[in-house]
């Protein structure tokens, strides 16, 4: 292995690491959002945006976040809308993103036994602060071994950014094997960045999982 | 007789075709204790849920102080408030220590202050032998330590009348003196209640009245003495029958 050109490249694999954590990190939160918008607007079946959520959340599930790249950054512009790059890798995360993590705050919401419902409101508690107060801590406790592993699996997607044309980390191992044919040491870097953007996540998200059980969460 | 706290009229509950009350009529007053009694399945606890709401009405109505109580009402969560609802299986909530358990709704729903709400929630969980228990967990607490909780969870918002849905179903046989104390020291105490127990002993201790239920139909109602010692109907004297078990010797052959 060349390890003068791994020096020489470290920088520009930093720099976009840096731009896979940016989008990674905006995708992710949007993406969360509108998970919890979604599974709002189940819970309340609120009548015909429950019925959109549901097409969203099948059309999103069910084609690859390359497909829904592409048709937000070659589609959108055809009918007007200009957007840059890093805007639809965070809006393609999202649309992504925003069906997985409404499925597991949902999973969530569904393993709580509805008499928690009726305990709440027999006190005397609104539709509203039950939901804010008794199910939702209840619903993210059950949910975090799901969301975690979503938040896992969307940052891997963040890969498939290099096809619009994204400096992401893809990219950059994809363009250097390209320019010098230095095919294992662009590799093992693009390996090393991956791992030391996910690692950290992981195992932060095994603490957050065990805190929330140990702090009695979950029956 | 004192004021009328709850007033049920020829209420009709039907779950699909199947009629599981009809036509119930029911009075309760002021600081009156109400048991209901009656086989498993007779609509008991519906009753309660109904009560409460949490159960849609076929007919009839329901009147708490003169206010209807409905899935339609447009105060509902503030006619609930003055319902205190005890269930079978506690209901805590398990991501709270026992103390946000009980502060929780006094604060968020009649928005009383904190520091006011905590004075009233400790002195309530000193008084049911919980003080030591404020900040543990539902999960590590006894059945019968989650019941009390339970019941000072109810207590605290100050209803008006307070209904126990079968509350020592779920515990250990040893765990059931500790909460039926509660509530009798609760009856002394000359709160309003409506009772559904499978306890008979106890039913005879705390109530003033004992209702006894079938088919979703009141079937007699009487003081507890006088329903316990001598049932009118046959349908009373057969299910008070199923409490007795005593050996027949004449006809036990001891070798």
């Amino acid at each position: 292995m060349d390890k003068e050109f791994i020096k020489q490249y470290i920088p520009l694999y930093s720099e976009a690491a840096l731009l896979t954590v940016k989008i990674g990190f905006l995708g992710i939160a949007a993406a969360i959002i509108i998970g919890l918008v979604c599974e709002t607007i189940v819970y309340f079946k609120i009548p015909v945006l429950r019925r959109i959520v549901s097409v969203y959340i099948e059309l999103s599930r069910n084609t690859p976040l390359l497909i829904q790249l592409f048709f937000i950054y070659y589609g959108l512009p055809k009918i007007g809308i200009r957007t840059d790059a890093q805007m639809c890798g965070i809006a393609g995360l999202a649309f992504l993103g925003g069906s997985y993590m409404a499925e597991a705050f949902r999973s969530g919401v569904e393993a709580i036994d509805v008499i928690q419902e009726e305990s709440a409101y027999s006190l005397g508690l609104s539709k509203l602060q039950t939901v804010r107060y008794v199910l939702l801590p209840q619903a993210i406790s059950i949910s975090a071994p799901a969301l975690i592993a979503n938040v896992i699996f969307l940052l891997k997607e963040t890969s498939v950014f290099s096809a619009i044309s994204l400096m992401d980390l893809m990219f950059t191992a994809k363009d250097l094997i390209g320019l010098y044919y230095n095919t294992t040491e662009s590799l093992f870097l693009l390996v090393v960045f991956y791992l030391l953007i996910l690692l950290p996540v992981s195992v932060i998200g095994s603490l957050i999982e065990r805190r929330l059980r140990h702090a009695g969460y979950g029956v | 007789m004192s004021r009328v706290i709850l007033e049920i009229s020829h209420l009709h509950k039907v779950f699909d075709t199947n009629t599981v009350i009809e036509d119930l009529s029911l009075t309760v007053h002021e600081g009156e204790v109400v048991v209901i009694i009656g086989p498993s399945g007779c609509g008991k606890s519906t009753l309660l849920r109904c009560i409460n709401a949490l159960e849609t009405i076929q007919g009839g109505e329901i009147k708490l102080h003169g206010n209807t109580v409905s899935k339609n009402s447009k105060d509902l969560h503030e006619i609930r408030q003055k319902i205190g609802m005890v269930f079978q299986n506690y209901e805590l909530f398990p991501h709270m220590t026992v103390l946000d358990n009980v502060m929780l709704a006094p604060m968020k729903a009649q928005g009383r202050k904190k520091s006011e709400v905590r004075e009233e929630a400790l002195a309530l969980l000193k008084r049911v032998g919980l003080e030591s228990k404020a900040d543990s967990y539902p999960r590590q607490l006894s059945g019968g330590q989650k019941q009390r909780t339970a019941i000072v969870r109810a207590l605290c918002m100050h209803p008006e009348i307070l209904l126990f849905d079968e509350v020592t179903a779920a515990l250990d046989p040893q765990m059931v003196r500790e909460v039926l104390e509660v509530i009798l020291d609760l009856a002394n105490a000359g709160k309003t209640m409506l009772v559904v127990t499978h306890e008979m002993q106890f039913a005879r201790a705390v109530a003033d009245r004992i209702v006894f239920f079938d088919d979703g139909q009141i079937i007699e109602q009487a003081a507890p003495d006088e329903f316990f010692d001598h049932p009118k109907t046959d349908k009373a004297k057969q299910f008070l029958n199923t409490f007795t078990f005593e050996r027949d010797r004449s006809t036990t052959n001891r070798a």
